[in-house]
């Protein structure tokens, strides 16, 4: 597994998702493509939930991309703390404000549903409001990483909060369950079928939610890659300024 | 150990600390709420404990950047790091001394706002030990955002957004104890979870803050 | 062509709008700033290789 580390090497990175890019961007392009223009135009309306049932195929992937892109910050500051990989910190860095945005979908696409399902357009549901946490939590992290100048502290500080962040995260989502019952459904996807919505909505929904994550994989990358080189412009304009 | 603590408190509650501001703030705070909803001592009466404690935890925030800040600036924090305390150590010193000075006054306080607020006399004693038992989280949690920004010149914002959301759990729990305290319901449940992050936060995020404290001494 | 939606229409309409847009606006500034710091990386690099 020695191979793995090697992409720490900021310019084997580099390398890499140059050749990577290209694959990924077309892939989420045309998956979400597919799955979009299959689930607006090709899927029937649902007999409770009428036409609205089509914002699923935006709802439901964006709030798995905001959670999981903060999974994904999570465990590349683990390896930040650990083997102080730099390309690791700055993927963090990349990828939290594609999960803000994508929170920021989710929050949207959610307030546009419940109106005409719910009749309103927020509730405090613990649903609801953990995402807007969440979002909170997005906010605070990229301030910090922001408002720190050397690009080391900032890593540090902001792994640590992020470690920190992920344990509060959790804590308010009991929390805001405890302390308010919801009138958000149940999770729509589960690796228990029986559980799951009907299959003619099921597919187009996988193709969307497979281009959601070929797409934030792909904007990681290319994020990543502008980390890395305005971290090296900047230690070189350092350099420049001490000569 | 002991000096040290004695030292911090004397400087809070000397000049310029910010001793007496915190609960300057929260008479602010409970004085606007009725002009802002109105007189009705009814309705006051049911958001009582929700004021309470926003304005408890608003309070605390304010005098937050004071932990580290005034060490930080004439140096002594430097001193501090060498010394032979762990670092550890000091961040839950820290924290304990921004809890005597602000957040053992606010719960002594505490009832005669809620006079104030016409909260029903059942939800005092529920209120008080709310208080007492979450203030400790609020200092501890917010060592931890100061500890962050020590170094930052205008931090002060950034200090309140990174450390609110991080205040939730505590919020929910206990301005939940307080309510159904003030219901007459059982407060049992979450006050034993109000319990459980107030101590959890005291035993582990000193790691964090300590961590993080090294990070901007380097 | 156009599916027929009904009454939900304005709703389906608007959180496509709303997600597409936020979805290009977040690749259009992510793919901006990296031709911007590419290209002023090469700059800074070449200035210092000439400066040895």
């Amino acid at each position: 597994m020695a191979s793995l580390w090697e992409y720490a090497n900021p310019k084997k990175f580099i390398q890499t998702t140059d050749r990577l890019l290209p694959w990924f961007s077309v892939l989420a392009a045309l998956t979400l493509v597919i799955g979009l223009i299959w689930g607006f135009f090709f899927t029937p309306d649902d007999f409770r939930q009428g036409s609205t049932v089509k914002i699923i195929y935006l709802h439901v992937p964006s709030a798995l991309m905001a959670i999981n892109a903060w999974l994904m910050m999570l465990v590349a500051s683990l390896i930040w703390i650990v083997r102080r990989h730099h390309v690791s910190a700055l993927a963090a860095r990349a990828a939290a404000p594609i999960g803000a945005v994508m929170t920021v979908i989710a929050l949207a696409t959610g307030a546009i549903w419940g109106e005409p399902m719910w009749g309103t357009w927020w509730a405090w549901d613990p649903r609801l409001t953990s995402f807007l946490i969440l979002f909170l939590f997005y906010l605070g992290y990229i301030a910090l990483w922001a408002a720190i100048e050397n690009d080391d502290t900032a890593a540090d500080l902001t792994s640590v909060l992020c470690l920190v962040g992920s344990v509060f995260a959790l804590l308010s989502r009991y929390a805001v369950n405890f302390w308010n019952q919801g009138l958000h459904q149940g999770a729509s996807l589960s690796l228990d079928k029986e559980k799951n919505v009907a299959d003619v909505f099921y597919h187009p929904l996988l193709f969307c939610i497979a281009g959601f994550v070929l797409l934030f994989i792909a904007l990681v990358f290319l994020r990543t890659q502008t980390e890395i080189r305005a971290r090296r412009m900047r230690a070189l304009l350092a350099r420049e300024r001490l000569g | 150990m002991k000096a040290l603590l004695l030292r911090d408190i004397r400087l809070a509650v000397r000049a310029g600390g910010g001793f007496g501001l915190g609960l300057a703030f929260f008479l602010i705070v409970v004085v606007l709420v009725p002009f802002g909803v109105g007189p009705d001592s009814e309705l006051l009466a049911v958001i009582a404990p929700g004021i309470l404690w926003l304005g408890a935890l608003l309070s605390c925030l304010l005098s937050l950047d004071r932990i580290f800040a005034l060490d930080w600036e004439d140096g002594s924090l430097d001193l501090l790091a060498t010394a032979p305390l762990p670092m550890e150590g000091l961040v839950s010193l820290k924290a304990m001394a921004h809890w005597l000075t602000t957040g053992v006054p606010l719960v002594l306080a505490s009832p005669l706002f809620a006079l104030l607020l016409s909260l029903p006399v059942e939800g005092y004693l529920p209120l008080v030990i709310s208080l007492a038992l979450g203030t400790p989280a609020l200092s501890v949690i917010g060592t931890f955002g100061a500890a962050l920004t020590v170094g930052l010149k205008r931090g002060g914002l950034l200090l309140s957004l990174l450390v609110l959301p991080l205040y939730v759990p505590t919020l929910i729990f206990g301005a939940e104890v307080a309510r159904r305290g003030a219901e007459g319901l059982d407060t049992g449940v979450p006050l034993a979870m109000l319990a459980g992050i107030t101590f959890g936060a005291m035993a582990l995020l000193p790691f964090a803050s300590a961590a993080v404290l090294r990070v901007n001494l380097r | 062509m156009m599916p027929d939606l009904g009454k939900y229409a304005d709703a389906v309409l608007s959180s496509y709008a709303v997600s597409i847009a936020l979805i290009v606006a977040l690749v259009v500034v992510s793919v901006m700033r990296a031709r911007k710091v590419r290209a002023q990386l090469d700059e800074v690099e070449k200035r210092s290789r000439r400066n040895g």
